[in-house]
């Protein structure tokens, strides 16, 4: 096997928050299976705040385990706070990743924050209307 | 748990009988067998007798074998050593674009050194086609190298229309045997070939010991200055346990060779037959007839192969995957690429080879578990949604 955490593996085997959200407020998707590694995740804001997250994942064990991962280190965070969260944090609340895999398997705090941009931006032109 | 394993392409396990037979060597048949003593004697009557139960199974002279310390040492040795050889009357080599990885770099190491290299295409059942290699050849050509089978997708290559072309153009043809040779007969011979490469632990021999076979009169380049072992081309002391090992299982797969065949086809083709049945959107990767006896492989639609590759191992099953993730490099099988698959759906590679040990109780079980396994992954992918809701991407 990979030389994965057991947290990795925890993750992997029990990824939380799996799934897509009917109607998101918004949608973020980074990678392409060209690379090997492709997320999508859809969130729900209420009062500022991430109430719902799902995401799915096409990609390695590391992959799943990130998603998983970011999904419950950002679920009830205001924006702000979400959009704080670095790959480096996401590697190191799973207790590491390996080396090589830290960069193509790491995208999860990025499509997040495509989410949230997303969201932000849809905000701004009902903003216009 | 039920345990599974099925990356007998890996490596197979040890037989006990060729356990056996290495034992006396890692015990008080300690000797060196360059060394003129009842000590040395014993040695060197161990290695003499590999090598002749070595040339038996592919039908060559025992003066023939050189012993190795791996197919990947073998390959090394037959591409650079019988480039240099020659390099007199030509620099360049031809080799296919699936060969292993100790073909492929070992001729990359001869560009560096001014030799020039083409690569021979397959197509998408990873067939070479004879006339290719025709193609490619020049007036400057010494060496040709095309694997026999391929250990991915265990297509089994036309070797034999291969060195009738080498023959009529006075080249040297080497094949990497080390998928095929103990699988199924082979016979150098027959085939027309120069030299072929053979590994232990392909054929429930040990590991760390391989054979090349070079045809008498044909030059090689040394691999190992030194002493006189092997003829003065690989010199170093002798890995006795490890060849004494190898020359048994070369002896037993000779004689059983049918019905391994027999055995580990039937398992082979009910998994071939029944996984695409099971799973929807499943490709087979390969030769369906020309195809290693043990040897199923698939690309699964829409998920990832490390990932199933994981899930199976949690459910005691053990096989290998071509996937970018699961490679060291993080690229996707080149022979998956050569074949010309896109390299979403070669993420989804999966590869079972069959050994003795398993029973048709395996496949059962590998079929029960993974078809959970897939529908799992599915659920989690981003790919299969899409797939899902517009009907694209899939194969």
């Amino acid at each position: 096997m990979p030389v994965y955490s057991e947290k990795v593996m925890e993750h992997f085997m029990n990824p939380r928050n799996v799934g897509e959200i009917e109607n998101p407020d918004g949608v973020g998707e980074v990678g392409n299976p060209v690379c090997g590694d492709m997320m999508t995740f859809h969130i729900k804001v209420k009062d500022n705040r991430l109430e719902d997250i799902k995401f799915k994942t096409f990609g390695c064990g590391a992959a799943i385990a990130v998603s998983s991962m970011v999904s419950e280190m950002a679920m009830g965070k205001t924006l702000e706070e979400a959009m704080k969260i670095t790959p480096q944090a996401v590697a190191d609340e799973l207790k590491g990743l390996p080396k090589q895999k830290f960069h193509c398997s790491n995208l999860g705090a990025q499509a997040l924050n495509k989410a949230i941009k997303d969201y932000l931006d849809k905000k701004k032109g009902e903003g216009k209307k | 748990m039920r345990k599974v394993y099925l990356d007998n392409a890996a490596t197979t396990p040890l037989l006990p009988e060729v356990r056996e037979a290495m034992l006396p060597f890692l015990g008080e048949a300690f000797g060196n067998p360059s060394c003129l003593h009842s000590w040395g004697d014993a040695a060197r009557e161990a290695v003499d007798n590999a090598r002749e139960q070595v040339a038996q199974l592919i039908g060559g002279d025992a003066e023939e074998i050189i012993f190795t310390a791996s197919g990947t040492e073998s390959n090394n040795f037959a591409v650079k050593g019988l480039a240099l050889a020659q390099q007199n009357k030509g620099k360049h080599v031809v080799v296919s674009a699936i060969e292993h990885f100790s073909v492929l770099h070992s001729a990359r190491t001869l560009e560096k050194s001014g030799f020039e290299v083409s690569l021979v295409p397959v197509d998408r059942y990873g067939l070479v086609d004879p006339d290719d290699v025709r193609k490619n050849l020049r007036k400057d050509t010494t060496l040709v190298s095309i694997m026999h089978a391929n250990d991915e997708v265990g297509t089994i290559e036309p070797i034999k229309e291969i060195a009738k072309i080498t023959k009529e153009e006075g080249l040297v043809f080497h094949t990497d045997a080390v998928a095929i040779a103990g699988t199924i007969p082979v016979d150098v011979k027959e085939l027309g070939i120069d030299a072929l490469s053979l590994a232990g632990n392909q054929f429930y021999g040990p590991k760390g010991v391989g054979a090349l076979w070079v045809r008498k009169g044909v030059r090689i380049m040394p691999f190992l200055d030194g002493g006189v072992q092997e003829g003065g081309r690989r010199a170093g002391t002798e890995n006795v346990p490890a060849i004494a090992g190898l020359g048994k299982a070369a002896e037993l797969a000779r004689a059983n060779v049918a019905s391994r065949m027999e055995h580990i086809t039937k398992l082979r083709n009910r998994l071939l037959t029944e996984l695409p049945s099971k799973i929807k959107h499943v490709v087979v990767t390969g030769h369906l007839q020309n195809r290693l006896p043990g040897h199923a492989s698939f690309c699964v639609e829409f998920i990832e192969g490390e990932a199933m590759l994981m899930l199976l191992n949690s459910q005691g099953v053990a096989v290998t995957s071509g996937s970018a993730c699961t490679s060291r490099a993080l690229k996707a099988s080149h022979v998956l690429i050569a074949m010309g698959l896109p390299h979403a759906l070669a993420q989804g590679s999966l590869l079972f080879s069959f050994g003795l040990d398993n029973t048709s109780e395996d496949v059962d079980y590998v079929l029960a578990v993974l078809v959970p396994i897939v529908d799992r992954l599915r659920q989690m992918s981003p790919l299969y949604a899409k797939f899902t809701k517009t009907g694209k991407g899939g194969k």
